[in-house]
């Protein structure tokens, strides 16, 4: 087995460079480290100056997402044995713009996040005191797997359309709506429909499936953006050929 | 230098801080709210707990027996009107997140569902499988966004909090992205930064875990409370730490040691039963396991692995249907980390550093002895943990605590005037500061890496589960001697664009102060209490020690300690009993 690996890692320092560049390191290969390991590795032993964000090591943070070998992945989640015998190229979530090294800059991301209203919204509440909104465990799984999503952007790194135009709004904002309008709870499913029937909203996916292939936690939100576009056609019928119907 | 300035401000944006960015939000919607946090608060560390969140709301329960539980599984240590007010609003703040859209596990008729946990005499932890933090947090972050009054400051690490007048009037921060340095500067300012796990070198804590709001407030003036009662959580994985939730041992699963024998009945905690047994057992309070482990070691009757010795944690007899609807994530963390199937396969486990019973010193709505300073969650001591918390009652704390700190913050900052010149005069030091110590300091030799894994061994070879004064002292000395060595350090990277070699040293130097302190706090309490255990004075001694220790930082650097009585209400100290 082998005893090193070498990692090519994506640098840039905007004070220092113009075009990003890519570094060799060579590390020790250990059958139970993980991408983020050998990162951690160089940080500590080898050169301090590079840049990435991590934080669980246990995949629920979301925090280090990056490519590696082209591919986007949770580099906690990803063991360099995959990678024998090396070299594993690792940079910033694709599509994204690059601030320093493998971070990337996720205020757009932030704000798509925000604008699906990811709150429940409703009518009227119902005083705490009264208890709790009672939700089946059969109604609780029409919305949980949406409300697995730990925001780490994989899939956006991995949509062909946000790649073309990053005014869509992108598989996770989607889910996340689609994980509050198919909550037994919420009454807010017409507000969060109109933002996203808007162009830059579900129209944009043509359904390539990527996201859902790379989602680490299997929230499939290929399959949210199909059922909101299923349902966004129906009320467009509905308020547009069948005005007399509309609520 | 960027100033601002706000009324309440957050430093952390996990459970506790978010809730409390939400109760002082609510309290007055012309109140300003700003959270500064150093990561995006979806990335906070609350996302990582598992098992569920306390709170008694079931017919066969009670406050007073969820209070019960919580002060005889503290030992004794915790102040019992903090205790009685926390199991009082805790179903309320449970409730609260329900309605705000929580995905809490259901009994079949749509009722909020409850499972057995580790001390607790009734089943009241509510959970969201076996990911409640990560919905817990995810349920806050998404609620907070529809507050417009909240400002955010992502991924701005807090330096310093400013001290004029005898009131903390705001914070210096660096805004990562840039390496700006701003002055934020607020009317009341409240610690929600969690705990400081990293301290140790083997830890469920994630990496951003590194007692940041402890050393704040210590260099601030304000006291640590009952810093040396340190959690272990006795079923971590080895080599990465990953924690595998009590709720593992709550639905059924069994410690068995080398020989595949449940060891736990011969450490006083009950007889094994095939079901599993409230407060009995493998549903036995944290400290008292993490402990027969180590005697377990020293009887030989643990197995090797490469990263140290393990028990086995047995869930094969629940079967498939229980392990993937009742703990998905801790098959998905074995499959993925650990390379086996619990389904069919033992769980290697050992204790692992997981809990900070201590933190910054507080009153029962949240607020420190430094006027306009608060605090809530793990960086805080309330004290409703006592030397032991029990799991599942810190998630609850979070809401609990949050919520009253966010109220006692906000109509603090009414009574208050606007921060004074002096508080941006010290953020210009500051900013000095940080600039010839970091960022424009040249030489040096030593590596942060090196520095931290030195303090790492040495609060685990002092401060572990089993201690001796010896030990404690060497660690003193120890410790002084690597903050000599801190100042010599050598930095690679002198960018402004987000500098995490910046980040990792000032981290560091935040985790130093936390190691003094747990240790100073560990050789002063001379008797054996909870999660503290010495091998000197293996008594508890109600006599000297039914006391808080309070920690406060000398003029030198150096800790000094003090006691502080433990308010008792109705229930006075008692043994600790558990499987009987």
């Amino acid at each position: 087995m082998a005893d090193k690996i070498t990692l090519e890692v994506m640098r840039y320092r905007p004070e220092q460079e113009t075009e990003p560049t890519f570094q060799g390191y060579e590390v020790p290969f250990h059958a139970d480290w993980v991408v983020l390991d050998a990162l951690n590795y160089i940080k500590d032993r080898l050169d301090g100056s590079l840049s990435y964000r991590w934080s669980c090591r246990m995949g629920v943070c979301g925090s280090c997402g990056m490519m590696v070998d082209g591919e986007p992945q949770l580099t906690c989640a990803t063991f360099l044995s995959h990678y024998l015998p090396g070299p594993v190229r690792v940079e910033p979530l694709r599509y994204f713009p690059i601030m320093r090294d493998l971070v990337i800059e996720m205020t757009d991301f932030m704000d798509k996040l925000q604008r699906v209203k990811p709150w429940l919204i409703r009518g009227a509440e119902k005083p705490l005191l009264q208890g709790e909104y009672l939700q089946t465990p059969e109604e609780l799984d029409l919305y949980k797997q949406f409300s697995m999503c730990i925001n780490c952007m994989l899939c956006y790194a991995a949509c062909p359309v946000y790649g073309l135009d990053p005014q869509f709004i992108g598989p996770a904002a989607i889910a996340l709506a689609q994980r509050y309008n198919m909550d037994s709870r919420d009454q807010g499913s017409e507000q969060r429909l109109d933002l996203l029937s808007q162009h830059d909203g579900i129209w944009g996916c043509t359904f390539v499936g990527e996201c859902s292939k790379v989602c680490p936690k299997e929230v499939d939100p290929a399959s949210a953006i199909q059922q909101y576009k299923l349902t966004a056609t129906k009320e467009w019928f509905r308020a547009f050929l069948m005005p007399w119907s509309a609520k | 230098m960027e100033v601002s300035a706000h009324d309440v401000l957050l430093v952390g944006g996990g459970g506790a801080g978010l809730r409390a960015a939400i109760a002082a939000a609510e309290v007055n919607s012309r109140l300003n709210v700003a959270v500064v946090s150093k990561v995006y608060p979806m990335r906070s560390h609350t996302v990582s707990a598992e098992g569920g969140a306390a709170a008694a709301i079931k017919p066969d329960d009670s406050l007073d027996e969820h209070a019960r539980d919580t002060i005889s599984g503290g030992d004794w240590l915790c102040d019992q009107d903090a205790v009685e007010a926390f199991v009082r609003e805790a179903p309320e703040e449970m409730l609260q997140l329900e309605h705000w859209g929580c995905p809490w596990s259901r009994e079949p008729s749509g009722h909020i569902a409850v499972r057995p946990f580790g001390g607790m005499k009734k089943m009241r932890t509510w959970f969201a499988a076996d990911k409640t933090g990560f919905h817990m947090l995810h349920t806050l972050f998404q609620t907070s966004l529809k507050y417009t009054t909240i400002t955010r400051y992502d991924e701005f690490f807090v330096t310093k909090l400013l001290v004029d007048d005898g009131r903390v009037q705001g914070v210096v921060a660096i805004e990562l992205a840039t390496g700006k340095i701003h002055a934020i500067l607020a009317k009341a300012v409240i610690l929600c930064t969690g705990g400081c796990g990293r301290v140790f070198p083997f830890t469920t804590n994630a990496n951003i875990k590194t007692g940041d709001g402890m050393s704040l407030a210590y260099r601030a003036g304000a006291p640590l409370k009952d810093m040396e009662f340190v959690q272990y959580h006795p079923t971590g994985l080895p080599f990465t730490g990953i924690l595998i939730t009590e709720a593992a041992r709550s639905e059924g699963g069994w410690m068995l040691n080398k020989e595949g024998y449940r060891y736990l009945q011969d450490y006083n905690l009950g007889t094994p039963q095939p079901h599993p047994v409230l407060s009995s057992m493998e549903l036995g309070p944290r400290d008292r396991l993490s402990q027969a482990f180590v005697k377990e070691l020293e009887k030989g009757r643990t197995l090797d692995t490469p990263y140290g010795p393990v028990v086995h944690l047995d869930l094969r007899h629940l079967g498939e249907k229980v392990i993937n609807s009742k703990l998905p994530f801790v098959r998905e963390l074995c499959f993925k980390y650990q390379g086996l199937d619990p389904v069919k396969e033992l769980i290697p486990v050992r204790p692992v550093v997981h809990y900070m019973m201590g933190g910054v010193h507080t009153d029962i709505n949240g607020a420190t002895p430094l006027r306009g300073l608060f605090a809530a969650g793990e960086v805080a001591c309330v004290s409703i943990n006592g030397a032991n918390r029990l799991g599942s009652n810190s998630l609850t704390e979070c809401l609990v605590f949050g919520a009253r700190v966010g109220r006692a913050a906000a109509a603090h900052a009414a009574e208050q005037q606007e921060p004074a010149g002096h508080a941006l005069a010290q953020a210009m030091d500051e900013q000095h500061r940080l600039e010839m110590q970091f960022l424009r300091k040249t030489g040096g030799h030593e590596r942060i890496a090196t520095i931290r894994d030195d303090m790492q061994k040495t609060t685990e070879d002092s401060a572990g589960i089993y201690r001796t004064g010896m030990a404690l002292l060497a660690a003193t000395e120890a410790l002084r001697t690597l903050q000599e060595r801190f100042q010599n350090i050598a930095l690679d990277d002198h960018s402004q664009t987000f500098n995490t070699e910046l980040v990792a040293a000032l981290e560091l130097s935040c985790m130093l102060d936390v190691a003094e302190t747990i240790v100073q706090s560990a050789l002063h309490r001379t008797e054996s209490r909870g999660a503290h255990q010495r091998t000197d004075f293996p008594k508890r001694d109600d006599e000297k020690f039914l006391a808080h220790s309070l920690v406060f930082q000398q003029a030198d650097g150096s800790p000094r300690v003090e006691y502080l009585p433990v308010t008792i209400t109705r229930w006075p100290p008692a043994e600790r009993v558990y499987g009987r």
